[in-house]
């Protein structure tokens, strides 16, 4: 398969690559996909809580190139946004950002899936209801 | 120097040796002749060539040069013996015994023989690749005509005990076909010491050119019959019509000829290399070899890598050519069944590769290779949350996955 330029970028430098502490109030972590699928995404946010603004995000993934790609672009995307912004991130952005072939469409909605699950977690941490 | 990206899938296929294109170049041009042509020295030229191919190959695995049947390839041969002796062998029976961890050639035409109404025993072998003889010989039944087991697996290169199969099948008076594709030309293949009645094998896996096959049909105790699969002129005996690919059987002639006389030293060089490859690959925590290390193909190393994507893997080894266990072209992906037939969970499935030495690999080439992986499989654990979880004590199969 021929990857784009922006996945064997963000595949040989990935950004945020990392891992914070999963206990911490302010931290949401999102751990999607399943090792028989081939794809497994761990997606963790570190927000602000005066003013809601993801402060750092890390992730580590387990999947092809573009499941990487997806994951380390995610990450650089969520910096510096509010959570409910992060919340609009829609997997055809990062479709559109790398460059990916059909069959290469689930890893974005993968990545989309561990921000959302990442939010969540850090709201139910924060005592407020999850969002869909 | 090194040429990047370095071939090491010569299971898939292997490099012509530059003496097959030699010897296959004058058939091309001024020696164009149809070795079918009785009337002219075009025609004699050219069967010349045939017959004289026929006996090189003949002679690599023991057989008498009639005993041999040009085709395509081992696709076709395959297709050849089992659909040939099914039909042929129609009035003894109706039960052909495979494994299933053969080549597609051989289950997909088991396939086609169920749709017509015939029955097929598909094997599973043991976690190592080797099949239990034991249910072998349970599994005959007075309906069985044919054993089709392969030599040399292509995947993991694990060799059967092709003498004791072929033992169980002259027992019960079934006849044996292997698919020798991956063997013959690698190590030494003998059908009259090891009583294999057909085997198919081709040229493009042994330094000679694709599209050049054979099928070995035995002629003497017992006497075998194939019916032909396609029709025409009665090439070839009359078991497979089409005039003859003369450069091609030429090309197949020469790289038998080539491997009569070195393989006992390619394959001592190529087992000490892929020895050497092997042990350095395992020093990489969490790595497993695939199928047997005893009863192997010299040149061949299928090994897992725990916790890293296969896909992902591939990317990370951009300058080698190998194979991956993980034939990931679709959203839905499919770990090799070789390997999901032994026994692998679909992860390790996923993370494997195939090293397939051959002829023309140099030690630079392997050293380069060793290092490639365990800095691709050492970046790709960073990177990846299951190497964490592991390394945490995480049982991994504990773990609730949301799965897509
Ligand atoms: C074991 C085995 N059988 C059959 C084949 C098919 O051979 P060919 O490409 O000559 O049709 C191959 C090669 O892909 C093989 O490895």
């Amino acid at each position: 398969m021929a990857y784009s330029e922006k996945v064997i970028d963000h595949y040989s430098n990935p950004r945020n690559i990392g891992t914070l502490n999963k206990e911490d109030k302010n931290v949401g972590t999102g751990l999607v996909g399943a090792p028989e699928c081939g794809d497994v995404m761990r997606l963790q946010i570190q927000v602000n809580e005066e003013n809601g603004i993801i402060e750092d995000a890390k992730f580590k993934t387990f999947g092809c190139g573009s499941a990487i790609a997806s994951s380390s672009l995610a990450t650089e995307w969520l910096k510096g946004k509010t959570v409910n912004e992060a919340m609009e991130i829609d997997n055809m952005a990062i479709v559109e950002e790398l460059a990916l072939p059909p069959v290469k469409i689930h890893c974005s909605v993968l990545a989309e899936d561990a921000i959302k699950t990442a939010i969540n977690d850090y709201r139910t941490k924060q005592g407020l209801e999850e969002i869909a | 120097m090194l040429s990047f990206p370095i071939y090491l899938d010569n299971n898939a296929t292997t490099p012509m040796d530059p003496r097959v294109l030699e010897a296959m170049l004058p058939y091309f041009n001024n020696k164009f002749g149809n070795a079918a042509s009785r009337n002219h020295a075009f025609g004699w030229t050219a069967e010349e060539a045939v017959d004289y191919a026929r006996e090189q190959v003949a002679k690599l695995i023991n057989a008498s040069p009639k005993e041999i049947i040009f085709t395509s390839g081992a696709t076709e041969s395959d297709n050849l013996a089992i659909k040939g002796v099914y039909e042929m062998y129609a009035r003894k029976g109706n039960h052909i015994i495979t494994v299933n961890t053969e080549h597609k050639a051989i289950l997909d035409s088991c396939k086609h023989i169920e749709k017509l109404g015939g029955e097929v025993t598909y094997l599973s072998p043991n976690e190592d690749g080797l099949i239990n003889l034991a249910d072998l010989e349970a599994a005959i039944t007075p309906k069985t005509i044919l054993i089709s087991i392969m030599y040399g697996n292509n995947e993991i290169g694990v060799l059967q005990p092709i003498e004791e199969i072929s033992a169980i099948a002259r027992k019960h008076d079934v006849l044996f076909h292997s698919d020798a594709t991956q063997a013959v030309g690698k190590v030494p293949v003998d059908v009259m010491a090891q009583n294999i009645d057909l085997m198919s094998f081709t040229a493009h896996k042994m330094y000679g050119p694709k599209g050049a096959g054979a099928l070995y049909v035995r002629r003497k105790n017992p006497r075998v019959k194939v019916t032909s699969q396609l029709d025409g002129g009665g090439h070839e005996r009359g078991m497979r019509s089409g005039t003859l690919n003369v450069p091609g059987i030429v090309g197949l002639g020469k790289a038998c000829e080539i491997c009569m006389e070195e393989m006992e030293e390619e394959a001592a060089r190529l087992s000490k290399m892929r020895d050497h490859l092997e042990t350095e690959l395992l020093k990489i925590e969490e790595s497993y070899v695939n199928g047997n290390r005893d009863h192997r193909l010299p040149h061949v190393a299928n090994i897992s890598f725990k916790h890293v994507e296969g896909e992902g893997l591939m990317m990370g080894i951009k300058d080698l050519a190998v194979s991956s266990g993980s034939a990931c072209t679709s959203a839905s992906l499919e770990p090799s069944y070789v390997l999901k037939n032994l026994g692998l969970d679909d992860d390790l499935a996923h993370s494997s590769l195939r090293f397939g030495l051959g002829r023309f690999t140099t030690d630079e080439e392997v050293e380069f290779a060793i290092d490639h992986v365990k800095t691709a499989v050492h970046k790709l654990r960073e990177m990846s949350p299951l190497w964490e979880m592991f390394k945490e004590g995480i049982d991994l199969k504990s773990v609730v996955w949301q799965e897509h």
